[in-house]
């Protein structure tokens, strides 16, 4: 298995929103900690090393500067 | 209040016949440093038959408990030396860990879900206590000539040996040494004299480590807080030792004034707030760290070998300094002494270095990455400890990510030039691992699989043979062992062990007709699917460091 990288959102601003949602009232260091509990229960699911390497090259890849 | 818990023995010095005399002392085995190390390597070489000296700067044993937290492998070969059944009798067993965070437990573990071993995951006894019985042991086997007060000042080295300089309150004197255990710690004189880079990390933190004597209610547990109430920002663990000693490691920060933190009234002042107001305690043994991992690159040069901390050096999360370091003696004791008699070549020393430099860089990393997740580096970091802490109170899924320290597991050898792959079935234990316990009987008396095996410091042939009458004769030089899993008929069979739960077939991964050949140090060095003679001897010959016939 490799990454999908097509869009697979079925809402996609739906999603965007109850993201934004999630984070609103949390200073930055909670907002910080609600990622880190997304990244660690998104990565338990998915549950495949490759895959979780690939995803962080790849995110690391994608951003912009330092 | 219970006042002191232990006082340090003074060992005397006794002056050696060497000194005021021209000629240079000659010695087969010598051991510099007579710490956990170099005395479990002299005990162990005196059990295989094999003299040495072992030479001390000091007069004593550890100061301050230090090494605590005695794994089951570590257990496992002082049994086989002599002396597991004290570790246990004195010390404290325990098999649960417990985390907090915060204000609140986040989980708990067990560290040996399952019965049926002869000795439990750890078991937790200062230092001091075990220096001693390995001084009085070493002593007890009339081979061990052990030399106080006398420090290594310097060695050449060469191919054939070491020659020391040897310096005593009586005088200094001159020693050659046709094979040298450079046992002599972290601060190591002979790595220094011989010019050799340990090399590695410091960790940009500091540690309290304080030795309390208390009555608190409670348990055997390993206890382990982040950023709790009690010391903010910051992490402590909590260990049991006998005697109502209790072992309280406080994280500082690199910041902390490592000469003010060692102030009794500051370090009670932490203890104190710890415990609340109404346990009472004192203070025993007080000290600040700040951990290292390092290494050399190498632990065999020429006829000198490194062992333990002179070898390589690690924070204590995980506990992997002293029982690596026991480990190291368990791994080279047996070559040498097949080596000094003549049974195998000097290369078999080679795998020393092979086997215990992978086995030193796991440890490494293990503790590196304990370090890591107690001391976050960076904002990033802080936030998915936190997270992960955060989690781990409801969600298992989590639990595995926490890091309060990988506790020391054994080194499985593998990729060792000393195993024969190939021949076994995929289900049994694969060569390089260590042995495993099991229950079994033996002429219908309860007994441990592991106490049978190498139990004449020989290689074994364990053979899984469910009528007892097929097993075969192990070549010279192997002893064999019969694991039956049919209850041997009365009075027939002697010596054939009764696997009554199946558990020792179900660890080995073993059917009836297989074996497996097991080195000296109890490691796998091959498995077979029921053994021919030709084909034991050959994986023995390779054990024993013999070239391909
Ligand atoms: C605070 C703390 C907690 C720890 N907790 C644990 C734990 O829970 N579990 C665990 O497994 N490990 C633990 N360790 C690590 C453990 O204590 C060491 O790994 C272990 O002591 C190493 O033993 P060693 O014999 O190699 O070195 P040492 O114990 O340092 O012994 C070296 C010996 O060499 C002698 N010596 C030095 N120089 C010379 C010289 N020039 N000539 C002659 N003799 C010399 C010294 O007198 C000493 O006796 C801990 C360490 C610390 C500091």
């Amino acid at each position: 298995m490799t990454l999908r990288t097509e869009p697979r959102l079925a809402d996609p601003d739906g999603f965007y929103a109850a993201l934004m949602e999630a984070h609103r009232g949390l200073d930055e260091a909670a907002s910080r900690r609600l990622d880190a509990r997304l990244v660690i229960l998104l990565a338990n699911h998915i549950g495949d090393d490759a895959i979780l390497r690939e995803a962080l090259a790849l995110a690391r890849a994608a951003g912009r500067g330092a | 209040m219970p006042g002191a818990t232990y006082t340090n023995p003074r060992f005397p010095f006794r002056r050696p016949a060497a000194l005021g005399r021209a000629a240079v002392e000659e010695q087969r085995v010598v051991i510099v440093g007579g710490g956990l190390t170099g005395l479990t390597a002299a005990l162990d070489l005196a059990r295989r038959g094999v003299p040495s000296v072992l030479l001390d700067e000091d007069d004593t044993v550890s100061e301050g408990s230090r090494a605590i937290c005695w794994a089951k492998r570590t257990l496992e070969i002082y049994g086989r030396l002599g002396l597991g059944e004290r570790f246990l009798r004195r010390g404290i067993t325990w098999n649960t860990g417990r985390v907090f965070f915060g204000d609140r437990e986040a989980y708990s573990f067990d560290l040996l879900p399952e019965q049926g071993h002869e000795y439990p995951a750890f078991v937790n006894l200062p230092q001091y206590h075990a220096e001693e019985w390995l001084v009085a042991a070493c002593e007890g086997t009339g081979l061990v000539d052990l030399r106080w007060r006398s420090r290594v000042a310097a060695v050449e080295n060469s191919a054939d040996g070491a020659m020391l300089s040897v310096e005593t309150p009586d005088g200094a004197y001159r020693l050659r040494a046709e094979w040298l255990l450079a046992c002599d710690g972290a601060r190591s004189a002979v790595r220094r004299a011989l010019d050799l880079p340990f090399t590695g990390q410091v960790f940009r933190d500091r540690f309290l480590i304080a030795d309390v004597v208390m009555r608190p209610p409670f348990p055997a547990e390993r206890r382990f807080w982040f950023d709790p109430p009690f010391h903010p920002g910051q992490s402590v663990l909590l260990h049991q030792q006998p005697d109502d000693l209790w072992r309280i490691d406080f994280q500082l920060g690199w910041d902390a004034d490592p000469e003010r933190e060692r102030e009794p009234e500051r370090v009670s002042a932490r203890v104190r707030s710890m415990l609340g107001p109404d346990i009472p305690f004192a203070l025993e043994w007080v000290s600040v760290y700040t951990f290292r991992c390092r290494r050399l690159e190498r632990f065999r040069h020429g006829r000198t070998f490194f062992l333990g901390d002179a070898a390589h050096q690690v924070s204590p999360f995980g506990a992997r300094g002293g029982n690596g370091s026991v480990q190291d003696a368990d791994n080279l004791c047996w070559k040498l002494a097949a080596v000094v008699v003549g049974r195998a070549p000097e290369t078999l020393l080679d795998s020393y270095d092979a086997e215990r430099g992978p086995a030193a860089d796991e440890n490494i990393l293990h503790s590196t990455r304990s370090t890591d997740f107690i001391t976050p580096k960076s904002g990033a970091a802080l936030a998915y400890r936190d997270a992960v802490l955060e989690l781990a109170e409801q969600h298992a899924l989590a639990r595995p990510l926490v890091n309060s320290g990988r506790l020391s597991r054994p080194a499985v050898l593998a990729g060792s030039p000393l195993s024969t792959p190939g021949a076994a079935p995929a289900a049994m234990l694969p060569a390089g691992s260590p042995p495993v316990d099991a229950p079994v009987l033996r002429d219908g008396q309860p007994e441990w699989l592991l106490r049978r095996l190498n139990a004449d410091g020989r290689f074994t042939l364990l053979a899984f043979d469910d009528t007892g009458l097929h097993a075969p004769a192990g070549p010279p030089g192997v002893g064999l062992v019969v694991v039956s899993g049919r209850e041997p008929p009365a009075g027939r069979l002697p010596g054939v062990l009764f696997d009554h739960s199946g558990l020792a077939a179900r660890r080995w991964g073993c059917a009836p007709g297989d074996a497996l050949l097991l080195r000296p140090d109890g490691h796998v060095a091959a498995g077979f699917r029921t053994p021919a003679r030709d084909a034991v001897q050959a994986a023995q010959r390779r054990a024993m460091g013999h070239a391909a016939a």
